[in-house]
């Protein structure tokens, strides 16, 4: 147990005392959000229908640029192979990783929402529903996004393939995470559009490190 | 040939893709595999 | 040990070792062309010349007897690919890999054909040339990850490490192709309450059932053909890097 807390501290450390790296996706998540209006109008009935999409797909794009940092500077100054000949199992340490992961990239994401939902013309409601669709979501980017980032580590120039190959795994999370938002069917829609998505995050979150874990493995090799 | 009726184009065109679509196909796979062999044979390799 | 005592060697390790298996499959695939040629030609007779019209479609369906089969196929052969998967990772069948990378090329273009075909019929039926329906997207999804599969393989340098980590992705997608499809239907069924066409019914009259079933086949057997020399060229070029690299080192084994 100690080991696991180990890693996620180390995690934790290395992004937020680094160069900034938190910020910088947050940043990249609100104007991802912020430039629709100027490319669909400033109506606000079209930017409320479509704010819950513009605001998962503002977290899907900004967890994905935070991939490459997951498991390549581990690679590149060794510390990737001492994980490996450690005593953790490897699916242990990915599983620290995705939550130091999800920890620094999709919960500052979250705390930044209120001022999506704002400027995207959100009502209170959509709103909160927002911020409980992405606390059960993203949890399922984090993993997938660690998984693709696992199996790309050891190629160069890997990072512009692992959001490629991420994409579809996660459109079951995007299609549910809005679901969850503005159901049409009514509310009956979003309350079992929460369920799928808590389950995806779950099984993600249960399933991926062991994966990752032999995607890392047989890449090294 | 019988009558296509009024949307023959989408018809003949649906066939058309698949016909190109294969030919492109069946032409790639054949020609790899004969680049291949003849790579091999110019190395000398003369095995099945 | 006698000539009497060396073990006879099994199908499946004649089957696993690269050289007996391309001496055993090599006579095959004429014939299997030749079958399959003759098929198409049969399938196609019955298409255009021995079939009715759908009397709610019209001549369109015709449309469905390449539409089905391509369909079909961009879903069997990512199973075979699951299955070679399977059989890199966990039976360590020398030839799983081969088989795998053999056949995603295969898939993305029966893929495409069927995305292809599913526009040309979508038009007449449905007015545009794409719907956001559930068979369609599904199949857009499905796309991407074959595309996805093959810049993977073509990412690595060293083919042979690229086949356990492609394999671990095939089959990841293998699981989570059920997921996308059940979230792809439900959302579909909330944009879309009015129901886009069947592709196939349950009542469809024998004689529409003779040409899809021809070339439901005819497809297959392609696919096999096509397999089994794509499994042929990628054995081939795996012998052309080593004897390259041989010479390269000017001869010295």
């Amino acid at each position: 147990m100690s080991g696991f807390l180990g890693v996620i501290r180390r995690e934790l450390r290395l992004a937020l005392t680094g160069g900034g790296e938190v910020l910088t996706l947050v940043l990249f998540f609100i104007i991802v959000g912020a430039i629709v209006p100027f490319a669909v109008g400033p109506d606000r009935d079209l930017l409320g229908r479509i704010a819950p999409g513009i605001v998962w797909i503002a977290a899907f794009l900004a967890m994905l640029l935070g991939l490459d940092r997951l498991f390549r500077p581990d690679r590149d100054d060794g510390t990737l192979a001492l994980y490996r000949l450690a005593d953790m199992s490897m699916a242990g340490v990915v599983a620290a990783k995705v939550i130091a992961h999800w920890l620094t990239a999709a919960l500052p994401l979250i705390l930044a929402s209120p001022f999506l939902a704002m400027i995207l013309a959100m009502d209170g409601a959509a709103f909160w529903r927002t911020v409980i669709s992405l606390l059960l979501g993203t949890p399922a980017l984090a993993a997938f996004g660690a998984f693709g980032a696992a199996v790309t580590v050891a190629i160069r120039g890997g990072g512009l393939l692992a959001p490629i190959l991420i994409a579809p795994l996660c459109v079951p999370v995007l299609i549910f995470g809005v679901g969850a938002i503005s159901p049409l069917g009514g509310p009956d829609q979003a309350s079992s559009a929460m369920l799928f998505l808590a389950a995806l995050s779950l099984m993600a979150l249960a399933l991926t490190p062991f994966a990752a874990a032999l995607a890392i493995d047989w890449g090294e090799e | 040939m019988i009558a296509l009726g009024e949307h023959a184009e989408f018809i003949i065109a649906a066939y058309a893709g698949v016909f190109i679509g294969l030919g492109v196909l069946i032409g790639w796979t054949v020609i790899a595999n004969r680049r291949v062999r003849a790579r091999l044979a110019a190395l000398g390799d003369t095995r099945g | 040990m006698s000539m009497d005592d060396t073990p006879k060697m099994s199908w499946w390790n004649r089957l696993a070792h690269p050289g007996q298996f391309l001496s055993w499959t090599g006579p095959l695939v004429w014939p299997l062309a030749a079958v399959t040629a003759a098929l198409f030609a049969l399938g196609l007779w019955f298409a255009f010349f021995n079939s009715p019209a759908d009397y709610q479609m019209g001549d369109t369906v015709r449309i469905m007897y390449v539409h089905v089969p391509t369909a079909w196929l961009s879903q069997f052969v990512y199973a075979a690919m699951a299955v070679s998967a399977l059989g890199t990772l966990v039976w360590r069948h020398p030839l799983a890999d081969v088989s795998m990378k053999a056949a995603a090329p295969l898939g993305a273009a029966f893929t495409a054909m069927a995305l292809f075909t599913g526009s040309m019929w979508g038009r007449p039926t449905w007015g545009t040339f794409w719907e956001w329906d559930g068979r369609m997207t599904s199949t857009l999804i499905l796309l991407f990850i074959y595309l996805g599969i093959i810049a993977l393989w073509r990412a690595f340098d060293d083919q042979l490490r690229a086949a356990r980590v492609v394999a671990v992705f095939t089959l990841v997608g293998a699981v989570n192709v059920p997921i996308i499809k059940f979230s792809v239907d439900w959302w579909s069924t909330l944009h879309q309450p009015a129901s886009v066409f069947r592709a196939d019914g349950p009542t469809m009259p024998g004689s529409l059932l003779t040409p899809l079933f021809i070339m439901f086949f005819a497809f297959t057997l392609l696919f096999v053909t096509l397999q089994l020399v794509a499994m042929h060229t990628e054995i081939r070029r795996r012998r052309l890097v080593t004897l390259e690299r041989r010479a390269a080192r000017g001869g010295a084994a």
